[in-house]
């Protein structure tokens, strides 16, 4: 078999792309390795996304719904239950080896879209002593016990990382009967948005406690406690500050890193920023015909961006040409920008870029420059790092297209 | 009183308090904050998204919401009210399970269309 194009991912990030792929002309082969598409929507059973792409504030499971509807109506050809194990690069394209009910299948394509998504950070990835005990999830594993299989992680539960996911977790888990104990963040600010503060812990009467976290976890074959220490400002445990917290259930909500198995594989250059493929505007990566969009690419926090990323990789992965790559260099407080480079090859009128901040930031001015001239600027009055800034810079006005830079720095 | 709106992400914190031209509020970027602010003082509302058991292969459960919203007060009892619903045939998409909660007018309807899974 062979198509045109071949995405790996069925959630919102693949969904998207697969739909534009076709829309455009491609013959898109679209790979999920779950029974239904939709990815980590399908488990996000609580609202607001959708705001900016849709005006309204839907649940995961029915911004998924309304791409997966769209799907049926294209041509895309999809494998559920498939899991793709390697990719091998041709002379021309790429064969795709995936595992499904019918066993090891290859088929080849010209271009390949990761789509993929992120994992989460364990209990590995962040050190924490103890007890090889059960009872102890990630959020997105209790998420899915508690939205897809309808079973509980726990009765008593500590929440370990204020972000969203922890916050919503934890209002979920209390509408299911668990006593929630306590959100611990060893960040003295908050991670997740202030209104989830308050739809999801204020009025369910969690506590926050901050500059806190779990260093020690106990039980013989089950979660039985954990010990909780505060911790100063470069998150280094406080001696003398131990308290232990009974507990069944530890959920670790303390992050995501883009899945870039398969990019590796392919010899994908990553960016350390990110932890996810150095691209260009049109979400193709350093090596030839190989794409990345959504969490695959940089962790987002707003689905609608997911899904924009994904129509870019799409859309570019049904075309392709020649391209002429330029380096877009970061200055000054920015944590990671996406895209790193420019292709001065294809349409640069409209390039959307995607950045974050490390820290809080107030009052900052951006600019973008080609050459020693100015083609964007915007101020700021407050940036924070959990929130995923996006603007749209048109290089086309610039007479130099060389030398790109993006810069932030006090106004 | 001091309040954070939950309508929408920008989660403005605003203050609101009584006097005789009724509620005045301040911090709010858009109007749908005063509103937000008005029925936080008189009676808070909540839309809820949760999930109900099914018999139907390949689902457990299926995920539901309030079409609108709840008074906060009486969100402990829809969570009883949806234990007692079990869905027992694939169902699209915005089913209504439950009309009219609580004299309110909202609906519970479901969030997942549920497609039979050939295995
Ligand atoms: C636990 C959790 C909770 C989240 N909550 C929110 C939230 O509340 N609001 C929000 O806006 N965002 C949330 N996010 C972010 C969310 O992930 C994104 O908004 C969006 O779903 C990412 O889309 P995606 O398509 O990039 O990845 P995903 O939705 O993760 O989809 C990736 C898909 O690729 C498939 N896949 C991976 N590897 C392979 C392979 N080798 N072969 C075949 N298939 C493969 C997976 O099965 C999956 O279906 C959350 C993320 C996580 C992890």
């Amino acid at each position: 078999m062979k198509y045109d194009v071949a995405v790996i991912g069925g959630g919102p990030a693949g969904l998207a792309a697969a739909i534009k792929a076709n829309n455009e002309g491609a013959s898109v082969l679209l790979i999920e390795r779950e029974a239904r598409l939709g990815g980590i929507l399908k488990q996000c059973i609580h609202d607001g996304f959708g705001v900016v792409r849709f005006g309204q504030k839907l649940s995961g499971p029915e911004y998924a719904d309304r791409f997966i509807q769209e799907l049926r109506r294209t041509n895309v050809q999809v494998s559920l239950l498939s899991f793709v194990t390697r990719t091998v690069k041709r002379d021309e394209g790429y064969d795709i080896t995936y595992v499904s009910a019918q066993g090891v299948n290859t088929v080849h394509c010209g271009k390949i879209v990761l789509a993929t998504g992120c994992r989460e950070r364990t209990r590995n990835a962040i050190g924490i002593h103890g007890d090889r005990c059960a009872g102890i999830y990630t959020a997105g594993a209790a998420q899915n016990l508690v939205n897809i299989l309808g079973a509980m992680p726990g009765k008593k539960v500590v929440i370990l990382g204020s972000g969203d996911i922890g916050l919503i977790m934890a209002r979920r888990l209390t509408l299911e009967g668990a006593k929630v104990e306590g959100v611990y963040e060893a960040k003295p600010t908050p991670g997740g948005l202030t209104r989830n503060i308050h739809q999801c812990l204020k009025d369910f009467d969690i506590p926050l406690h901050l500059s806190a976290t779990v260093t020690r976890v106990f039980g013989s074959t089950r979660l039985e406690a954990v010990e909780i220490s505060d911790v100063d400002e470069r998150m280094r445990p406080i001696a003398g500050t131990q308290r232990i917290v009974e507990c069944d259930c530890l959920v670790l909500a303390v992050g995501l890193i883009p899945e870039n198995e398969l990019a590796r594989d392919l010899g994908v250059e990553l960016d350390p920023a990110t932890k996810g493929a150095i691209v260009d505007q049109n979400c193709q990566t350093m090596t030839e015909g190989i794409y990345a969009c959504g969490n695959a690419l940089h962790v987002n926090d707003l689905v609608d961006y997911v899904s924009e990323s994904g129509e870019i990789a799409g859309a570019a992965a049904s075309h392709g040409g020649k391209r002429k790559l330029k380096p877009i260099t970061p200055q000054g407080k920015l944590l990671y920008v996406v895209p790193q480079r420019l292709d001065v090859n294809a349409p640069i009128d409209n390039v959307v870029m995607y950045f974050r901040v490390s820290c809080e930031l107030a009052d900052q001015r951006l600019t973008v420059t080609a050459g020693d001239e100015t083609v964007f600027t915007k101020v700021y009055s407050k940036l924070l790092p959990p929130e995923m800034e996006r603007i749209a810079v048109n290089f086309d006005k610039a007479h130099t297209l060389d030398d790109f830079t993006i810069r932030l720095e006090d106004k | 009183m001091e309040l954070v709106c939950i309508v929408c992400p920008n989660g403005c914190r605003m203050t609101a308090e009584r006097s005789d031209k009724g509620i005045v509020v301040v911090g709010n970027k858009c109007k749908r904050g005063e509103a937000f602010a008005a029925s936080e003082l008189t009676d808070p509302a909540r839309s809820v998204t949760t999930s109900v058991r099914t018999t139907v292969s390949g689902y457990p459960v299926v995920s539901v919401k309030t079409d609108g919203e709840i008074p906060k007060s009486k969100i402990f009892a829809l969570m009883d009210l949806c234990g007692n619903i079990t869905v027992d045939k694939p169902l699209p998409i915005g089913t209504v399970l439950a009309e009219d909660l609580f004299g309110t007018g909202v609906n519970l309807i479901t969030t997942t269309n549920m497609e039979v899974i050939d295995e």
